[in-house]
């Protein structure tokens, strides 16, 4: 153990240089806080000066409660992992993803009963829907993301976590950030583009957080005592790399002023269309798909125990993915004001996309040879693999759905919304779910998880859950697709648009019934994993920190 | 893995250098991503034909620019698009499809990406003020089957004059062209238009061609938040007339 006794304990550079920033922070938004222009950017200044001032109470408590020497790197020859910010982004993502499945619920309900809406400017759909959007996106995939690869990366390196406290900064920044978009969306702060809503002092925020993100990343890796880097790494290091390629172009604004939260977009128009679908369709293909096929590389294998089932393939499969998705984006603008070239040039490559997407499917889905009959006896190993299979079934959609003919159908109707769900619930949300089954059991020492039942329940409530959304939105939306285009023998349109709108309702009521179902296992998931974490029957007898398993 | 069963390296073994330099998998990472970025998105700039010339379009009115911050406000853009595809039923249904100048001064763009509700590139002057204020306050006393929110607060709500004045400061320094004249009558422009009988109601036209000037809500006491919006819903897709726009000279 480190001496306690010897040696005088000092600040260290990290700890004062950030506790002397934050001081300045805090003195820095209390001035905008006097001046703001907007009571709801008044609230935020205040959160900021909090939130400031807490950071440095924290890093002062924890200096007086440290020993004096810096944490160890090993102990007894084993990495001394750092599990501390892993913990508090798995409970962050559990607690995060029910706020965004609840809200996504809620907005469903709205959607069929609009008396639900309450006529608030707080509690309408304009407002919620993007707060549903971001908590499950960025607020659950986020805290998922952070906590898994803050796991692995650690695992896979056979190294403890870089920086002091720096991962404290990423996963406590990251989640304020959070707080800050959610709550501004409420009290209608907006930047209003499609899942890069927040403001332009947010957006600052998180570019912060994100090159702290980047940096601890890279340097654990730096450190490694594995001669390679694991494949999951490469698909953590492109997510947060292209993450911050795409927020930084999408995002340029200028604010009105210091004092105010709204800011102008510097694109404007077409340029700000495509600008606006290369981020939001590589949100999808690189937060979204990027990111947790890093997760299905580390766990699949892992709950398997079998090795990833190509090498090869996992190589071709990466380049092909993160040179060709970034191309997709104008397959969301085919027959808009866009140029023709750029909807093309859109379309054939979100077709050529499938390959390779495909190749990350039979990676993950063939890691089970000689262990397919685990699916019967373990509802988590379950869970991964339906994941996959809905990766496959959606990445096959996409493709489909970008070509013109198809998208002129399908484009502006539910159609789009259940595709993202079965990509959204089925993909990312069972490949967290069975991440986070394993996560819990392993960072707080447990055997195994308290109920394989209650995961159980879990699966089936929300498959049906999700079968539900996704059949109810493929109906109503080839259907009303349909209906816009229908025509009379005389040759008149033969709908009025609200009759299209009437004749949805009996889907979404089938749809925000099956969100029910998904909230549903959620809730069962958080009550499992808290009596996991809580029981004492499961512990496993204390061994040196940080050894519980062998390095993966 | 890749073994090295003869002396000659394979491709498997050089992409070893990937698999253990990070900075050369984050360069090689970042190379990859960029391409398609750079192809698709740098040619909108220059390529002429990317945006038609039209006659008609100018800025938005410092009203309307108003309307327009609380159409994005409040999220309309989740269930509105503003953009109409060339596709018979489109047309017949919305008019004449949209054309790429018509957003050029749009910080954002608002074609939007679903139609929970009905398109609105040209519902300027579709409807009746007093149908968009009673739409607006509830929408199912003019449409029994809308499954749209009621904005009633809207009508109650006094219009944020500075943040509207700054706004437009902030919008010429991202490219709208304003005018020094536009920018210092913005705020005497904003009441005007509110006001058939302001005295500055005829330089505003001037400044802004084809705005409307109506007391937009029906409540002369109060400029609202719904003056603004519908103001801007009254101008959307009403700037371009069709009647002369020469789509042949646009091929692109």
């Amino acid at each position: 153990m480190a001496p306690t006794l010897t040696g005088r304990k000092t600040l260290g550079a990290g700890e004062g240089s950030l506790a002397v920033f934050f001081a300045l922070f805090a003195l820095l938004w209390l001035f905008i806080a006097s001046k703001a222009t907007d009571a709801g950017y008044a609230f935020h200044a205040w959160l900021f000066v909090l939130g400031s001032i807490a950071a440095v109470v924290a890093i002062f408590k924890r200096y007086m409660a440290r020993p004096a020497a810096p944490e160890p790197q090993e102990i007894d020859g084993l990495p001394n992992y750092n599990f501390g910010p892993v913990k508090f982004g798995a409970v962050m993502a559990m607690f995060w993803g029910i706020a965004g499945f609840l809200v996504g619920d809620i907005i469903a309900w709205q959607l069929a009963f609009p008396v639900l809406n309450f006529d608030l400017p707080w509690t309408n759909f304009g407002r919620l829907r993007p707060l549903h959007t971001s908590a499950v996106i960025f607020a659950f995939g986020g805290n998922v993301l952070l906590a898994t690869s803050f796991y692995v990366v650690q695992r896979t390196s056979r190294a403890r976590l870089a920086g002091d406290l720096s991962p404290w900064f990423v996963v406590l920044g990251y989640n304020f950030f959070i707080l800050i978009a959610g709550t501004g969306y409420l009290l209608g702060i907006t930047q209003s583009k499609e899942y890069a809503e927040p403001e332009w002092y947010a957006d600052l925020w998180l570019t912060v957080v994100w090159v702290v993100y980047l940096l601890v990343f890279v340097f654990t890796l730096v450190k490694r005592k594995e001669p390679h880097i694991y494949v999951a790494n490469w698909f953590y290091l492109a997510f947060i790399v292209t993450i911050a390629m795409l927020h930084l172009g999408n995002n340029a604004s200028i604010p009105v002023s210091i004092f105010s939260p709204k800011s102008v977009i510097v694109w404007a128009g077409v340029q700000d269309a495509m600008f606006q679908w290369w981020y939001g369709h590589n949100a999808v293909g690189f937060f979204l798909t990027a990111g947790f096929l890093a997760i299905m590389y580390y766990f699949v294998p892992k709950r398997a125990n079998r090795p990833v089932y190509s090498y090869r393939l996992s190589i071709i499969h990466f380049w092909a993915l993160i040179f060709l998705y970034i191309w997709a984006g104008p397959h969301h603008l085919h027959y808009t004001a866009l140029p023709d070239w750029a909807q093309t040039l859109g379309m054939t490559f979100s077709v050529m996309l499938w390959m390779p997407s495909w190749g990350g499917m039979i990676n993950g889905l063939m890691t089970l040879q000689g262990a397919w009959d685990k699916l019967r006896t373990d509802p988590v190993l379950r869970m991964l693999v339906v994941s996959v299979a809905f990766y496959g079934m959606s990445t096959f959609e996409g493709p489909l759905m970008s070509i013109k003919a198809v998208n002129s159908l399908s484009h502006y109707t539910d159609w789009t919304i259940g595709h993202v769900h079965s990509g959204a619930l089925g993909w990312v949300g069972y490949v967290s779910f069975g991440a986070l089954y394993c996560l819990f059991p392993w960072l707080w020492n447990k055997r195994d998880l308290y109920s394989l039942k209650l995961v159980n329940w879990h699966f089936w409530l929300s498959t049906l859950g999700i079968v539900l959304y996704v059949s109810a939105m493929w109906v109503s939306g080839i259907m009303q697709g349909l209906m816009w285009r229908a025509y009379t023998q005389l040759g008149f349109l033969e709908y009025s648009f609200v009759e299209t709108v009437a004749a949805m309702h009996p889907y979404y009521v089938i749809r925000a019934t099956g969100g029910l179902l998904f909230v549903a296992g959620s809730l069962i998931m958080a009550w499992n994993l808290w009596k996991t974490v809580t029981s004492q029957a499961l512990a496993i007898p204390v061994r040196p920190a940080g050894s519980a398993l062998a390095a993966a | 893995m890749a073994t090295e069963t003869s002396g000659k390296k394979s491709l498997w073994d050089r992409h070893k250098i990937f698999e253990t330099n990070v900075f050369v998998l984050i360069i090689g990472s970042l190379l990859m991503v960029s391409i398609g970025g750079l192809v698709e998105i740098a040619p909108l700039f220059y390529l002429k034909s990317t945006i038609e010339k039209v006659e008609g379009m100018r800025p938005y009115s410092p009203l309307e620019l108003a309307g327009r911050s609380i159409y994005l406000r409040e999220g309309c853009y989740n269930c509105h698009s503003q953009m109409i595809r060339p596709l018979r039923d489109e047309v017949e249904r919305y008019g004449p499809y949209s054309l790429a100048a018509e957003s050029m001064y749009d910080h954002p763009f608002q074609w939007g990406s679903k139609r929970t509700g009905p398109d609105l590139a040209r519902v300027g002057g579709k409807y009746s003020d007093e149908w968009q204020r009673a739409h607006l306050a509830d929408p199912r006393s003019i449409v029994p089957d809308s499954i749209m929110p009621g904005y009633p607060f809207l009508l109650r709500a006094e219009l944020d004059l500075d943040a509207a004045v700054a706004e437009m400061k902030t919008h010429r320094l991202v490219g709208v062209p304003y005018t020094e004249d536009q920018l210092k009558n913005a705020l005497a422009d904003l009441k005007a238009q509110v006001n058939p009988d302001d005295a500055n109601a005829d330089a505003m036209l001037k400044r802004y061609p084809k705005a409307q000037v109506r007391d937009f809500d029906g409540n002369a006491q109060k400029l609202t938040e719904a003056d603004a919006l519908i103001a801007y819903l009254q101008v959307l897709g009403t700037l371009v007339d069709f009647k002369l726009y020469d789509d042949k000279a646009n091929l692109r």
